[in-house]
Order: structure tokens, then sequence, then C-alpha cells
């Protein structure tokens, strides 16, 4: 791809030195180990150096852990935010915050929000004590039907936490017609004419879609390239998969409110789809088979599925909405795979991600009751294998104003 | 006949208020579908009135509630239907104060964005209720997350957006048809960045929060004044002189005026203000206003800083409608936490409302009550159920005024209920069965009780079998 994983990942490593030579001991834990050991009861982790090194009951903790008491609660690999413009937005109606998408509506698959991603936005942490780990940096709604690019990001704050390839954006479906002269079929009219531009030698020219950057851009995902369709109607869905087929794509699709209704499909072109969990009003005339049990329906076919949102402030929400699935017919174990192994998988970032076992990034989430359910939180969260301060700027914010009577303003109130 | 005579004296009463309110010109024509007697034993019953009744029995005859009892021997029950609702739980039906369906309908194209008169920063003359499309299937949806009854606002866009309507969550083709019988019309009325932004956009006042004050400001003293006409006319009429230099007998009929008539309306304690207000600061000053011009203000709605204030609130006996964790979207809501609503609701006196705003959200007030509930218990505060599901129940029917009506199960109350499978603080909650005056209008299990609108019949039927 355009970025190699693995000059990025050593960046990462030269950063983030702060969990290596930790060791870190979690006891007594149900763990959902999200891999081939399913649930294991009574169980033990022990964590070295920002990974995960055994798991399994009895173990014994190392003179020098840090020693977590899990007391048989339940313990998770760290959930999936959905793709979202975490680091790239800090407050949505404030322009000068939002780096998200290029307001644009000429095609430039070149625009690659990473370069733009601030580790320090308030957003991250009020996100991460909440469970979630990382999150896709997502350009779907950028001016043109080619969002950009975005890539898979740790929420361990630091500046270069990429994981996975770099992912292309393409925004299809009714509500992006505006962009491409008002019809959907002018959308894929265009999108061919890009991938025939991309990596061509055709002089530039008015007629021609994409600038020389853009081309060679573009060209980067002609074979095997991970792009994000963000599209909702059944038909448009069938039409996304021809045309990934056309042009040797790998494809994922995200929103896919009637992915149901070609569920079949999908599952025999092997192709996941990110969902909102909690759609079931007809929003537009791409919507009109929005339903509660879409989920269900998509993993009884086979399709891999995960869960997306619509709002990076809301995030945290997606628990919510996998817990919902649930309630209306995903199997539990599936619900929490949609959190956490499928979107690893979805978004390759590397054997073992997603799971607790085998030697995998240790980013764990102890919760205090069952994960999908609403009453109940993320009690400790562990990021590269170091147990986080469960802080954020509403914490701090609650903090300040839950004493009553304070006998100073509360502006000296420093929780 | 004797029905008339009394509506006849009622009217006569009715218009004898300065300024004339004029009698409702947009009535109510709700009727409960029928129903018979219906007994439901061993619920785990939270009455909305702050108590839990283990293994109780609820029983609904007549489109009331006859009886809430620990017990089921005592109960004559007469020929009800008895439902066995063991292991499942009976709250009030539940109420949303902040609903755009049906102003904001579904889908949500152009042609449907009924919601904000974005014209004028005041539109007090625009009801709501001329905007709401019965067939906006969100009602349904609404339906089976159990709500019974909601207030439909107009939008934020101005500084007084317009009166609201509280309607019962039942079927009909008209709104009048779902109407809530007797409830006060409320008045939205928005703070902060939107009316500021949209006004400002256009080079007009309001351009900032001074002159979003400024504005209300103006339109109270404008409605003082009406009123004062009314009445300088009223007792002229009457005979008698307004003051020394007052001559009687030459006084002309004041113009009727919509708009003030809605703010009159306000000023006389008859329509109820819900005022859309993030900001704790902005939210001070608005009950400073409110005292000057001798009015209350029902409800903040949003109010994400609410929490900053919360003894202001409970001791001027305002309630704060509020969400359990939005945050960010703008300036205003930068400072949102989620322990908001447990805040509120703490001090003695403290009313807090969980409302949405949102087609989603009122689908699962029940869940929505259950984080703002256990980010409050995470953070100390020992709030039962029993407690919070006021937030969804009884405190909002006491903000639209409705709650001698509804909002709790108590005996003559109307019969507003929901069975749920189980606690309904749970992501895993149903609604099993909803009842709106003792009518079934909702049941999980029977399709002939879940209605669908006229949109959604017929949506895929071209698709291939």
């Amino acid at each position: 791809m355009i970025l190699k994983p693995i000059i990025s990942m050593a960046v990462a490593a030269l950063i983030s030195t702060s969990a290596w030579g930790e060791t870190l001991f979690i006891n007594d834990a149900t763990v959902h180990t999200m891999g081939s050991q399913a649930v294991l009861h009574d169980t033990d982790i022990l964590v070295r150096d920002g990974r995960i090194q055994s798991v399994g009951p009895g173990l014994n903790a190392p003179a020098d852990a840090f020693v977590i008491e899990a007391n048989g609660r339940p313990v998770t690999p760290g959930f999936f935010a959905g793709i979202t413009g975490m680091g790239l937005v800090e407050i949505s109606a404030d322009d000068l915050s939002v780096d998200s998408a290029l307001e644009s509506d000429r095609l430039r698959p070149e625009f690659n929000v990473t370069t733009a991603y601030n580790p320090h936005s308030t957003v991250i942490p009020v996100t991460r004590i909440e469970g979630f780990t990382w999150s896709v940096l997502g350009a779907s709604r950028s001016g043109s039907i080619i969002g950009g690019q975005g890539r898979a990001v740790s929420l361990d704050g630091n500046y270069q936490s990429f994981l996975g390839d770099t992912l292309l954006f393409i925004d299809v479906g009714g509500d992006a017609s505006g962009q491409s002269a008002g019809s959907r079929a002018a959308q894929w009219m265009l999108l061919d004419q890009a991938m025939t531009e991309a990596g061509s030698e055709v002089r530039w020219s008015p007629e021609t879609l994409l600038t020389v950057a853009g081309r060679t851009a573009l060209a980067g995902y002609k074979i095997e390239g991970t792009v994000v369709f963000h599209v909702d109607r059944a038909s448009d869905i069938l039409q996304a998969l021809h045309f990934a087929g056309r042009h040797q794509l790998n494809p994922v699709i995200s929103g896919g409110t009637e992915a149901w209704m070609v569920a079949d499909q999908l599952a025999e072109a092997g192709v996941p789809v990110l969902i909102n969990g909690l759609s079931n009003l007809p929003a537009n005339f791409d919507m009109l088979g929005a339903r509660l049990d879409n989920a269900a329906i998509l993993h009884e076919a086979g399709v891999t599925i995960a869960f997306t949102g619509e709002d990076t402030h809301e995030a945290r929400k997606l628990r919510q909405a996998a817990g919902n699935a649930v309630a209306n017919g995903l199997p539990y174990e599936a619900g929490l795979a949609a959190m956490t192994i499928n979107p690893a998988r979805i978004f390759d970032l590397g054997e073992g991600q997603g799971t607790i076992g085998g030697n995998s990034r240790a980013d764990i989430v102890i919760w205090s009751g069952d994960p999908l359910e609403v009453t109940s939180a993320a009690d400790q969260v562990i990021l590269n294998g170091k147990a986080i301060e469960m802080v954020s700027r509403q914490t701090l914010l609650r903090d300040r104003y839950l004493p009553e009577n304070p006998e100073l303003p509360r502006a000296y109130i420093k929780p | 006949m004797t029905t008339r005579i009394i509506v006849l004296a009622a009217l006569t009463l009715f218009l004898a208020i300065h300024p004339p309110a004029w009698a409702e010109p947009y009535p109510s024509t709700y009727t409960p579908m029928t129903s018979s007697p219906v007994l439901i034993v061993n619920a785990t019953i939270l009455t909305g009135t702050g108590e839990r009744i283990d293994n109780g029995s609820l029983l609904l005859s007549n489109g009331r509630i006859v009886s809430v009892s620990a017990a089921t021997d005592s109960i004559d029950a007469g020929d009800a239907e008895v439902i066995d609702a063991q292991g499942r739980w009976l709250t009030p039906g539940l109420i949303d104060v902040h609903s755009h369906l049906g102003v904001y309908a579904s889908p949500d194209i152009d042609a449907h964005s009924d919601g904000n008169e974005a014209t004028a920063p005041s539109t007090a003359e625009v009801w709501a209720e001329h905007s709401v499309w019965p067939h906006d299937p969100g009602f349904n949806r609404a339906l089976a997350g159990g709500v019974t009854a909601l207030q439909i606002l107009p939008g934020s866009a101005n500084l007084i957006g317009g009166r609201g309507v509280t309607l019962k969550n039942v079927r009909s083709n008209s709104y009048q048809g779902m109407k809530f019988p007797a409830a006060p019309h409320g008045l939205k009325m928005a703070c902060g960045e939107n009316p500021k932004r949209v006004y400002g956009e256009r080079k007009q006042a309001p351009s900032t929060r001074m002159g979003n004050v400024a504005g209300y400001r103006a339109q109270w003293v404008e409605a003082q004044k009406y009123i004062q006409d009314w009445e300088t006319y009223e007792n002229r009429k009457n005979g008698k002189r307004n003051d020394r230099n007052d001559r009687n007998g030459e006084s002309k009929v004041p113009k009727r005026d919509l708009r003030l008539e809605t703010l009159a309306g306000v000023l006389k304690g008859e329509i109820l203000v819900h005022m859309h207000c993030y900001r704790a600061d902005e939210m001070m000053t608005i009950l400073d206003m409110a005292k000057e011009f001798g009015y209350r203000v029902s409800a903040f709605h949003h109010g994400v800083e609410a929490y900053k204030i919360a003894a202001e609130l409970a001791e001027t006996g305002v309630c704060g409608a509020l969400w359990a964790d939005w945050w960010g979207f703008k300036a205003e809501a930068y400072d949102g936490i989620q322990e908001n609503i447990a805040i509120v609701d703490r001090p003695e006196g403290g009313c807090a409302i969980v409302h949405s705003d949102s087609d989603e959200g009122i689908q699962r007030l029940n869940q929505e009550a259950a984080k703002a509930m256990s980010r409050g218990q995470r953070a100390g505060m020992d709030i039962p159920p029993e407690r919070a599901i006021r937030w969804i129940t009884a405190n909002p029917a006491k903000s639209m005024g409705i709650l001698d009506q509804t909002g709790t199960l108590e005996p003559g109350k109307m019969a507003d209920v929901v069975l749920w499978n189980g606690d309904p603080f749970s992501v895993y909650a149903k609604a099993d069965q909803v009842f709106i005056d003792g009518a079934l209008v909702f049941d999980r299990a029977d399709a002939s009780r879940q209605p669908v609108s006229d949109f959604e019949l017929g949506q895929q039927l071209g698709a291939a079998k």
C-alpha cells in the first residue's frame, strides 16, 4: 500500500516505549478471548512488554507485576469505535476544529486524513475510558464521492499509532448524488473513469478527473486495496460489489442499511459490512428497508459484521448498538465479535488482533458487568499492556461539580 | 343538553379573560380505542411516584387505572382479562417532552422539513401542530419503545419558535385525533448558538447572546402592552375608568395579534415555556428574565451544563430535560458529562427529565434513563429504578402540565401503561404490551396490534421473491 505498515509500526514502537518492560497480571477474570478458546472462566492473563504472554487458570503473578483483581468480571479485547473523525474533530459545528473532510467537489483520492490526526483531542480520552481502544479514521463525508484516505488508529494517545493498511473511502447513493450531476449512475461512471486514469500515462486535460498525485494514490488500491464504500440501498450495494470486482478491490460496506436484502450475495463475495445497529427508520429513500435485525440476518447468512455510528463524539454509544442488535436476534458472542475480532480482521490489523491470546497487542478491557449492557461500564482499560488512567475532561468536570456546597468557587477544585 | 350548557358556560368564562384566549380553535377529537378491563398480576411495578411494588397487580377498566396493589386477593376484578406478568415489569407509559416527530418526519426529505419557521427571530404565532404529519413512521417506532405521550416542539432556530403540542401516541389521520385532551400548549424558546447563528449569518439581529436576550425582552414588553390594551378595552366596555383621565365609551377593539396572543398566554400562566438552553450562565440569565416579566420556565431543554446549577434549578422548580450522553457537536455542548441527569435530580426538589430530541432516542428512553442511572450510581448517588423511572414518566408529565392525568400509576389516572419483558433499565428490555387509556395499542407478540404508517405500506413489493 501507500504507507508500508511495517515502517509505520516501527515508528510507533519508537514513540510508544512507555509500555516496554512492564508486566501486568489480571487475576480471576471471565475472559472472552474472541479466539479459539471462546469464553474462559476463573482465568488469569499475563501481559509483558505490551503483549499478551499467557492466558489460563492458576497462572502465577510475577513478583514485579502490576496485579489487577478482576473478581470474575468480564474481560474482552478493546472495543472498536467505528469509523470516526477521532482526533480530526474537536467540536463538530466549529469548522476550524474539523479536519475530517476535504471541502472540494473534485475527486482527490490523494487526500489523506491521517496527516491531520491529533492524539491530544479531548474526544480520545472520553472514548477510550469507555472501553474503546481503536478506531478507523474515515474520510467518508467529503465534498466528492471519493472521500479520500484514512487508516485505523490506536487510541493510545501517540502521534503515529496507526494500524493496518491505508484505506480508501468512497461515498455513493442518494445523499451523495449532488456531487455527481444528480444521478447515482454518474457516480459509477465517474468512478470507472477515475480507475482508468489511475496509474495511466494519459495527459492531463480538462476532461481528466484526477491530479497526477491522485492517479498515483488511486493506483495503489488497484490490486487488493481496501476500499470502504459508504452505501445503504440494496441495489447500490450490489453495484459496489460489481465495481470492486471490475477493479480487483477489496471492498468493505459501511452503512449497509439494506444489506440484509443482499446478505447471500455479500456472504458469497466474502464482503464485510459495518452497520449502524440502531437504524430502523426509513430516514431517506436509500434506507426504506431499515430494520433492527439487519445484524442478525447478515450474521446468519455468514457475513462478517461490525458496527459504526454517525457521530465521532458518540462513538461510545456503539456498545449500546451492539446490545440492541443482540436484543434483536444477533447471538451474544457474535455481538462481542462485531466489536472486537471482526473489525480487526476487516481492517487487517494483523494475526491475533481483536483477541486475547497468542502474543496479541494487550489492548484489554475489564468491565463492571456485561460489556453490551447499558448499565455496565469499563472499570479498567489496558492499552499497549499498560493500565491507563481512567480520566477524561468529562470525569474532571464531574469531579469538580460533584461536591455539594463547596467552600470556594469550583474553579479552585482541580480533581 | 346539560353538557352543552356547561361547555357554553366554560366558554363564556374563558372569553372573559383579558385579552380573550379565544376558545381552543383546533380542538382534540381523540377518542380512545375500545378496551375491556385488564388485570395484570405478579408484576414488578414502578409506579412513577417513587415506589416499587414487587408481585404487584394493576387493574385497568374504562380507560382508567382502578387499583395498584401489592396483592391480588383483595381485588374485585370482575370479568377482567388476567395477564400473568411473572418476571415482567410494569411502568407508566413513557413520555417524551421533546420530540420533532411529524414536523421533521421520516423520510428526512426537504418536503418534510416543517419544524423551524426560520424567517424571523420571533414566530410565537406558529403552532407545531399545524406541521405534524400523522403518518410519520417514527410514531410507531416510539410506540414499540413504550412512548404513550409526547410533546412536539418547533425547532430552535428562533428565539421564540412557536407553540408545541402534546399528543397521545395514537394513530389518526389528523393531529387533532392524537391531541392530548386538555393539555396546555407549550412555547418553544431557544438560547445560545442557534438563533444567533441563523440570524447573524443574515446580518440581522440577533447575532450575539446579548442580542438574544434583548430580542426576548422586547417581545415580553410587547406582550405586556398587549395584555394592558385588552384590559383597558374590557374595562371601558364595562364602564370602568382605567385612570383619572380616562373617558368611558371611547374605546376601539384592539387588533388581534397571533404572536402576542401566544406570549400573553405565557405571561398569564396558560402556556408552558420549554426553553432550549445549553450553558449554565445563559440559564441563569433566563431565570432572571422570567422574574423580570413574571412568568415561569417549565423546563430547560438539552441543558448540557445543567449540572453546574443543579441547586438553582431545584430552588426555582425548573426541570432539566436532558440527554444521557450527547456532547461536543457544538461549543455550548462541549462540557457535557454523563452524570448530568443524576446531578440535576439530586437536590431536594430537583426535577430531571430524560428527553430525546431524536427519532432514535425516543425509541429507547428506557435505555437512556438506564445509562444516566448507572452513571449516577457509579458516582456514588443512590438511584434505584423506582426513582429513575420518574425521569421518563412523572417528571416530563409535570413539565407538560399533564401530571394530573398521566405519568404515574395511580387510581383514577389514564390507563397509560407499559408491560416490559423484564427490567426496563436494560439494553435487552422490550415493551411487550402498551396500553393507552386502557386500550391495547401495541403488542409485540401480535401483529394485528402493531400499527403501520401509510407511508411504509407496500414499500418493498417490487423486489423479486
